[in-house]
C-alpha cells in the first residue's frame, strides 16, 4: 500500500477559524494508507514547506495531500517542495478547503465535515497518480504575424529586432492597415502617415522579415513551438521587382471601381497601387474587376508596361512555412452600413463614417485635405458628429463601447474647425470617455479652444431636407429637442472584428468572445495569450483599442512569442490522454470530438499525439469502453473521489 | 425529532470557469450551504455519464455539472459536448424515474462567484423537499 502524508494548513484563522483543522488531521490519520497527518499554521511558509519535506523523507511517503487554499495559488509551491524531497511533482495534490470551504461556510461542524471529505477525496486521487515528466519538444525559432496594421507591424519589428525571423502576412496589397488611412492622431495631432510610414519602410527593408502581402493563411496544423502554416499567395499579376511605378497602366485601364483606401470617396482602376507609400511599392491587378486576363478581352495595361512587369499567367501559390509562435493582429472593420440605417448611412452621400472623414481631413486624401461635401464639393458650415453610432446599443446594435470614438470624434470636430474656422461642430454623445494620458485635456481643448458644441443625447432621425441633412435629436441636459440643418453628418461608427477574422479564428482554433473579437486566455492575467498555447493576440482583433494600446499589446505579444522562441525546447503538461490498446476498438468517436486534432487512427487503434493533447478529457467521456483516459484523472480516480466525497 | 434533511451533492466543476468561479465566491466570502462537495475536472466535456451514475449509485442526492458558458470553453468546444451528453443523461435519468431536480447543469464563468453561490443555494433548496435519493442508490 502506498504511504500517504496529509498536511492541513490553518492559513492563520482563514481556515482554522471555521474548520477544525486538528479534527481534519485526526480523521485523515485514520484513513487507510495515510501514515502521517499533521496540521500547521502556514503550510506555504518556509518552515511549513520544510515540515512537508522532512516528513516525506523521514516517513518515506509515496505521496502527499496538502489541504489548504485553491490549487491556483500554491499548487506549484507544494509540488516543488515534494520534488525537493525526491517525489515526482504529480505525487502531490491539493485539497481546496479554503475558497471552497472555510471561506464560504460558518457552521464549524459542517465545514469540518466537508473539509474532511474534500481531503479524503484528494487522498484517493493522489494514490493513483502516476509520476509523470513534462513532455519536451524542440522549438522552431521563427514567428508568424497575421495582419499588417500597426499592431502586426509592431510585433513583427520587435520580433525581428530581437533576432528572430518573422513572416508577416497581410491580405491586402499593402501593409499599413487602418492607421495609414488616418489623418492626424489624438491627442498630439501627429500626422498618422508621418509616424506610420517609417515603420512600414523598416518592415520592408528588414532582413529578418519576410513580408507576404496579398496573402492569406489557409491552413494551420501543429502545436506551440512547431506550427505548420500554409499561406495562399494570391496573384497580383505584377512583378514587384520589375514594376517601376511609372503609372502608365492606370492611365489606360478602362475600369473604375470604388477605392477601398478612400472608402469609396474616389475611384480606382482595376490595376492600382492602394496609396503612394504602399509597401511593397508595386501595382496590383485586381482580377475581380479586370475585364479579363486575355489580350483579347482588354490587355491595355500589358501593352503600355515598358518593363514588362505585368504577367497575366501568374498563378496562386501555396507557400508552406514552419513557425514556433503566432501573433494574430487582424484588426477591425467598421460596423456594416446596412445595419445602421437610422442615420441615413449609406443612403445620403453627406452622411459619412469616421474613416471617410479621416480621408477628407487627410492631406493625401481625395480632397487634398480640404473638408468638402461629397455630394456637391461645397465646404460644410454645420457638421453634426454622432457618437456611439452602433455602440452601446444592446437592443439594436453592439452592446459594447467601441472605446476610441469619444477621442476621435473630439479630434474630428477639432480638425474640422482647423479647416473651417467659421463652421460649427456639434457632437451628440451619451458619455465622454476620455481615460488615457492627455486625453481629457484634449477633449477640453476641443470644447474651450475650438468651440465644439457637445450635446448630451441621442439622435432620433437623420433625413435629407432641401439640400440639408436634418438631424433630430435631444439635449437631455437642457431637456430640449434639438433640430439642426446640417451640411454633413459624421458617424462614430462602432468597431467590429475584421471581416473574415471568425474564419481565421476557426482555422487557428482560437476562441472568440460573444461579439466576435478574439478571446484572450484570461481577462486580467493573460490579456496577450489566446486560449491556444503559442498563439498571441495584438491590437483591435481582441477588442476595440486605440493606437498606443494596440502598440503596447503588440510589443507585449511579441515578448510572449519571444519567451517561446528563445527556448531550445518546450515543455508541455504530461497529463494527456492515453489509450489502452487492448480495449480500443478503433471506433474513432474520440477522434471526432478532440478539439485539438490530437487523436488519429492507426492500424485500427487510436493514437495520441501527446504534444497536441491539452488533457481536456472530452475523449475519455466519449469512449464507450474507457479505452482512452487522461493520465492522473482516470475514471477510476474520479470514482474513488466520488466515493470519498459522499463519505463512503 | 428528525433533523432537517441535508442533501448530499457532488458537483463536477470545470477547472477553468466554474471551479475558478467557486474560488471567487470564496475570495468574496459569499455564503452558501455546505452540502456540496466539489470535484474539479479539466473540462465539463470530460464528465462521463458514468461519473453521474456513479455519484447517484454511491448515495448522492443531487449531482451538478458546471462548465464555462457555451462558446467560452477553455478547450474550445468541450462544453458543447457536455451540453449534448448531459441532456441525454437527464432524459435517461428521468426515464428511469429519478426526479429531474436531482440532476442539474449550469454555466458559471470564472467571474461569476455570485452565480455559483446562487446555483448551490437554489439546488440545496430544491432538493430538500425531495428527501433522500433512493432510486439509484446501491442498497447494501
Amino acid at each position: 500500500m502506498k504511504r500517504t502524508g496529509v498536511f492541513v494548513c490553518h492559513c492563520g484563522i482563514n481556515i482554522a477559524g471555521t474548520v477544525d483543522v486538528k479534527k481534519v488531521s485526526e480523521e485523515l490519520s485514520k484513513h487507510s494508507g495515510v501514515v502521517h497527518a499533521e496540521d500547521y499554521i502556514y503550510a506555504c511558509s518556509d518552515p511549513g514547506q520544510n515540515i512537508i519535506i522532512d516528513a516525506i523523507k523521514e516517513k518515506k511517503l509515496d505521496n502527499v495531500v496538502i489541504a489548504c487554499c485553491s490549487p491556483n495559488l500554491h499548487e506549484t509551491t507544494f509540488r516543488n517542495a515534494a520534488k525537493t524531497a525526491g517525489l515526482n511533482e504529480f505525487q502531490c495534490e491539493i485539497a481546496n478547503i479554503r475558497e471552497q470551504c472555510s471561506w464560504v461556510h460558518k457552521d464549524m461542524e459542517k465545514a469540518t465535515d466537508k473539509a474532511i471529505k474534500l481531503t479524503r477525496s484528494a487522498v484517493q486521487r493522489v494514490r493513483r497518480n502516476e509520476p509523470l515528466e513534462p513532455i519536451s519538444v524542440p522549438v522552431t525559432r521563427r514567428a508568424l504575424v497575421i495582419g499588417g496594421g500597426i499592431a502586426g507591424i509592431q510585433s513583427a519589428l520587435d520580433l525581428a529586432n530581437t533576432g528572430f525571423e518573422v513572416i508577416l502576412v497581410e491580405r491586402e496589397p499593402s501593409i499599413g492597415g487602418h492607421m495609414i488611412q488616418l489623418s492626424e492622431t489624438f491627442p498630439t495631432l501627429d500626422c498618422s502617415q508621418c509616424i506610420m510610414t517609417p515603420k512600414m519602410v523598416e518592415v520592408s527593408k528588414h532582413p529578418k522579415i519576410k513580408l507576404m502581402t496579398y496573402s492569406e493563411v489557409q491552413e494551420i496544423s501543429g502545436y506551440v513551438g512547431n506550427f505548420k502554416v500554409k499561406i495562399l499567395k494570391k496573384p497580383t499579376y505584377v512583378y514587384a521587382d520589375k514594376c517601376t511605378l511609372c503609372d502608365e497602366c492606370t492611365k489606360v485601364c478602362p475600369v473604375a471601381v470604388p477605392d477601398e483606401f478612400n472608402l469609396g470617396l474616389t475611384a480606382r482602376r482595376a490595376i492600382y497601387i492602394p496609396f503612394p507609400q504602399a509597401i511593397p511599392a508595386t501595382f496590383t491587378l485586381d482580377i475581380k474587376n479586370c475585364p479579363g486576363l486575355l489580350p483579347i478581352a482588354c490587355g491595355k495595361c500589358t501593352d503600355v508596361c515598358e518593363p514588362g512587369a505585368i504577367d497575366y499567367d501568374m498563378k496562386p501559390e501555396i507557400v508552406e512555412e514552419e513557425v514556433g509562435a503566432i501573433i494574430v493582429a487582424t484588426g477591425y472593420d467598421l460596423y456594416e452600413k446596412e445595419l445602421l440605417t437610422e442615420y441615413g448611412y449609406g443612403k445620403y452621400p453627406d452622411v459619412l463614417d469616421g474613416l471617410q472623414f479621416e480621408r477628407l481631413l487627410s492631406a493625401s486624401g481625395p480632397t487634398m485635405g480640404k473638408v468638402l461635401r461629397p455630394s456637391d464639393h461645397k465646404e460644410p458650415k454645420e457638421v453634426v458628429f454622432i457618437q456611439c453610432a452602433g455602440s452601446r446599443d444592446p437592443e439594436l446594435h453592439c452592446a459594447y463601447c467601441s472605446k476610441i470614438c469619444c477621442m476621435y470624434t473630439a479630434k474630428h470636430a477639432m480638425l474640422y474647425k482647423h479647416h473651417v474656422p467659421d463652421g460649427q461642430a456639434y457632437i451628440f454623445y451619451i458619455d465622454i470617455r476620455s481615460g488615457g494620458k492627455d486625453y481629457e485635456e484634449f477633449v477640453q481643448r476641443a470644447v474651450e479652444d475650438d468651440g465644439v458644441l457637445y450635446l448630451r443625447g441621442k439622435v432620433s432621425k437623420v433625413f435629407e431636407d432641401k439640400g440639408k441633412i436634418k438631424v433630430w435629436g435631444v439635449d437631455t441636459l437642457a431637456g430640449k429637442d434639438i433640430e439642426i440643418d446640417a451640411d454633413m453628418v459624421v458617424l462614430a461608427t462602432a468597431m467590429r472584428p475584421s471581416k473574415g477574422a471568425d474564419e481565421l479564428a476557426r482555422k487557428l482554433k482560437i476562441a472568440m468572445d460573444k461579439d466576435g473579437f478574439l478571446a484572450e486566455a484570461h481577462p486580467k492575467l493573460k490579456p496577450l495569450e489566446s486560449v491556444t498555447s503559442g498563439m498571441f493576440l495584438a491590437g483591435a482583433a481582441q477588442a476595440p483599442k486605440d493606437i498606443p494600446e494596440a502598440v503596447a499589446q503588440a510589443s507585449g505579444a511579441a515578448g510572449k512569442a519571444i519567451s517561446i522562441l528563445s527556448q531550445e525546447r518546450l515543455y508541455h503538461a504530461p497529463t494527456v490522454a492515453e489509450v489502452n490498446v487492448n480495449l480500443c476498438t478503433g471506433c474513432g468517436m474520440c477522434v471526432q470530438v478532440c478539439p485539438y486534432d490530437s487523436l488519429s487512427l492507426k492500424d485500427g487503434k487510436v493514437e495520441v499525439n501527446e504534444v497536441l493533447c491539452e488533457g481536456c478529457g472530452t475523449c475519455s467521456a466519449t469512449c464507450l469502453r474507457a479505452a482512452i483516459q487522461v493520465k492522473n484523472m482516470t475514471p477510476l480516480q474520479v470514482n474513488e473521489m466520488i466515493k470519498a466525497a459522499l463519505g463512503g | 425529532m428528525a433533523e432537517e434533511f441535508e442533501p448530499k451533492i457532488v458537483a463536477f466543476l470545470c477547472k477553468w470557469c466554474s471551479s475558478a468561479g467557486s474560488d471567487l465566491a470564496g475570495v468574496s466570502r459569499m455564503q452558501y450551504p455546505p452540502n456540496v462537495i466539489p470535484i474539479t475536472v479539466m473540462c465539463s466535456g470530460s464528465v462521463s455519464p458514468l461519473y453521474i451514475f456513479s455519484a447517484f449509485n454511491k448515495g448522492a442526492d443531487g449531482v451538478l455539472v458546471s462548465g464555462c458558458h457555451p462558446g467560452d470553453c477553455h478547450y474550445i468546444k468541450g462544453n458543447f459536448y457536455a451540453r449534448r451528453r448531459i441532456a441525454l443523461v437527464k432524459k435517461l435519468l428521468e426515464y428511469v424515474g429519478l426526479e429531474p431536480e436531482r440532476f442539474q447543469m449550469s454555466w458559471i464563468s470564472a467571474a461569476e462567484g455570485v452565480k455559483y453561490t446562487k446555483v448551490i443555494k437554489d439546488f440545496v433548496q430544491e432538493l430538500k423537499p425531495l428527501g433522500p435519493q433512493k432510486k439509484l442508490r446501491r442498497t447494501q
